[in-house]
């Protein structure tokens, strides 16, 4: 039993404390049994909450902590870590997650969230009293990791994996890699054709013997965990069995493809989009024609598909596609000198170096006309003409009219649409149905899937910089993980009372490790647990007859202990 | 306002906690009566625990188990469906309801299905309160 418990309530900037009454989640605590103090902190993970918390433990001699604060799967590790630092043992700190499992999910109602929090970190004082040291157990892990999805990001992930030692299964469900850089013509900033940069990328991984690239290929079973992953591949017909330590999950964006009549998308012949109109430049030669018609005046219309109102899925900026717009609009005047760009945009988001080309472009005398969501450019077709209507926010609301003879559509990022991959690894998904990392700033390419990370235009819009250097964050951390070759694990395994034990063979049926072996106690055989084989899973707990077996972190003090706090 | 029916969640660290997690993130919202306790895989929850919850006051329990995701095999399902039975026998001869105890597949990405789960278990728990009330 701890005596001497420190409590620590955050209020994650205003995450938890704009909907939970931190003041009076420490006050309903503070008079819990063997609570020696309790603080709240704006930031429990910041540099000065960890040494605070670490010298109170060294000070007050705490025996056991408690951190009120996010999911456990954010900061378990940063915690641990505060303890043993304080010389005090990992497992004697246990997490109360007030933020994901009450002020975002009860900020509906925030006296409900306040009453619910208090209950969770009495709950967390009651384990933290009767929690035990423990010792991390190891285990082999291998050095080898599935890259999925064979683009630029992919492509990048592998020979930074490579180059680090990890051996690597590259998985392209296309049966050529290269992605959608492939396909494209001039990239800014170094004006390198896409085909050039992808056979660069590929000839580098040639040289690497420890990649393997399978093309028409596809991931359709995932079991085991970190370290000792069992993947199944289906490369045409053909099922391939592979184990691997991690898995990194590149698998790119769609293109969003505009609705019927969405700006007169698919009713008029002169819209179209920018991926279309890129095409459509690198295959013109001497004139810009479309339909038979040559081109002088292009509009561009910005964020179709992007930033979108209510009724739209997507409220996000896509990030990449100011900066194509332009980078296209500018290849579109050094091809064709007499063309004239108008640029029909919401405020435009060429950060950092891309300002360079928003400046080339206004220099070239391209017309640039904001508008907002309540006022969208009208299209009409009059005589034969193609009009765009719009109030300009830069002229004060001025309506300005212009004829033009093709009309693209900037269309932003989407999510790629894999089910099978989803339901495979089980990532979340968030609400750009993108995936989901555990945390953009603190761990932006891992996922509450252990040894499955993500990188690149699959976790969010990125332009190519951004997908690379994703893509080398997520290879150093999945290597960062293998390069050990062994993982540490939860010391969380099954313990067997001796006196308790009849021997009556239940655990060691239920048990699918073969973690269960007999060894002579007082003059009788009982049940010992095999710890290098134990993972922890617990299922030999409920089958015994007399109750013998506790899994460590979960005993039965601990849990019932739990279940007494959330309801007193 | 009535007081809302109490639920002890069982869900698991790997894959069910995170869903729940995701429920939170994303503001799906569900009763604030709803606990959840972590453990590391559903086949592992003792029915004495189960029991306990109603003995201390909780109206339903809801094990949100690993099902074939389950990283430590597949006969988590099979298992967690076992002790479910099991504790639903404990329950009958207590005189409770063996629908104050229910059990689904809650994998990482299912935020919204665990929430239907919950809005829809206090309704049922509502409607047996209700019952036992005025019997």
């Amino acid at each position: 039993m701890k005596k001497k418990i420190g409590v620590y309530v955050c209020h994650c900037g205003g995450n938890i404390s704009d909907y939970v009454d931190i003041e009076k989640v420490k006050e309903a605590v503070k008079e819990e049994a063997d609570v020696y103090l309790v603080k709240n902190t704006l930031f429990a993970c910041s540099d000065s909450s960890q040494k605070e918390i670490e010298h109170d433990i060294q000070e007050s001699e705490l025996d056991a902590i408690v951190v009120a604060s996010c999911s456990p799967k954010l900061h378990v590790p940063t915690f641990r870590g505060v303890a043993q630092r304080a010389g005090l043992n990992p497992y004697n700190y246990v997490q109360a997650n007030i933020r994901e499992q009450s002020s975002w999910a009860h900020s509906d109602n925030p006296v409900g969230a306040t009453e619910k929090a208090i209950q969770l970190v009495k709950a967390a004082i009651a384990k933290a009293r009767e929690s035990e040291a423990l010792t991390p157990v190891k285990i082999p892990a291998v050095n080898v990791a599935a890259v999925i999805g064979g683009g630029i990001g992919g492509l990048r992930s592998a020979i930074s994996l490579a180059e680090m030692g990890t051996e690597v299964y590259l998985i392209e469900k296309e049966s050529k890699i290269g992605g959608h850089i492939a396909q494209w013509d001039k990239l800014f900033t170094s004006n390198d054709k896409g085909s050039d940069i992808i056979n660069s990328l590929y000839s580098q991984i040639l040289k690497h013997t420890n990649i393997k690239i399978f093309t028409n290929a596809e991931v359709i079973e995932k079991t085991g965990s970190i370290g000792n992953f069992n993947i199944k591949v289906k490369i045409d017909k053909e099922i391939l069995p592979l184990h691997v330590g991690a898995v990194i999950v590149n698998t790119g964006f769609e293109s969003y493809q505009p609705l019927q009549s969405e700006y007169g998308y698919n009713v008029l012949e002169n819209v179209i989009t920018l991926p279309d109109f890129k095409n459509l430049i690198e295959k013109s030669d001497k004139e810009l024609i479309h339909n038979g018609k040559i081109i002088k005046k292009v509009a561009y219309i910005y964020c179709v598909g992007s930033r979108q109102d209510d009724e739209g899925e997507n409220k996000y900026c896509s990030r990449y596609c100011c900066t194509a717009a332009i980078h296209v609009a500018i290849e579109a005047k050094q091809k064709y000198r007499n063309i004239i760009n108008f640029h029909y945009n919401r405020g435009i988001r060429t950060y950092g170096k891309q300002e360079l080309l928003y400046e080339e472009s206004c220099k070239n005398g391209d017309i640039y006309i904001q508008f907002n969501l309540e006022n969208k450019p009208q299209i009409e077709v009059v005589k034969g003409k193609t009009l765009i209507k719009v109030k300009d926010i830069l002229t004060a609301g001025k309506e300005i009219t212009a004829e033009v003879d093709l009309i693209v559509l900037v269309t932003g990022m989407i999510s790629r649409k894999d089910d099978t991959l989803i339901n495979t690894l089980k990532i979340p998904v968030g609400r750009d149905n993108f995936y989901n990392e555990i945390h953009m700033k603190l761990r932006p390419v891992e996922t509450v899937i252990d040894g499955v990370f993500i990188a690149g235009t699959c976790q969010s819009p990125k332009n190519i910089l951004e997908t690379l250097n994703s893509s080398q964050a997520a290879a150093a951390k999945a290597n960062s993980v293998l390069t050990k070759g062994e993982m540490t694990l939860e010391p969380t395994l099954a313990q067997i009372n001796p006196a308790s034990c009849i021997l009556c063979e239940n655990c060691r049926n239920a048990c699918p490790f073969d973690a269960i072996m007999t060894v002579n106690y007082e003059d009788r055989q009982v049940a010992k647990v095999n710890v290098s084989n134990c993972k922890g899973c617990g299922m030999c707990t409920p089958v015994c007859p007399t109750d013998a077996i506790d899994l460590a972190g979960f005993t039965n003090p601990q849990i019932e202990g739990m279940i007494d706090a959330l309801v007193n | 306002m009535a007081t809302q029916p109490k639920i002890l969640v069982f869900s698991t660290e790997k894959i069910s906690d995170p869903a729940i997690d995701l429920a939170g993130l994303l503001k799906k919202h569900y009763p604030a009566s709803v606990y959840t306790i972590s453990v590391p895989c559903s086949s592992c929850i003792k029915p004495r625990w189960i029991m306990r919850a109603y003995e201390k006051g909780f109206d339903g329990v809801f094990i949100a188990a690993d099902g074939t995701d389950c990283s430590y095999g597949e006969s988590c399902g099979e298992k967690t469906s076992q002790i479910v039975m099991n504790t639903q026998k404990l329950m009958r001869e207590k005189g409770l309801q063996p629908s104050q105890l229910k059990m689904a597949a809650i994998c990482s990405v299912c935020a919204e299905p665990f929430v239907k789960h919950m809005q829809s278990f206090v309704k049922d728990l509502e409607k047996i309160i209700e019952t036992h009330a005025n019997s």
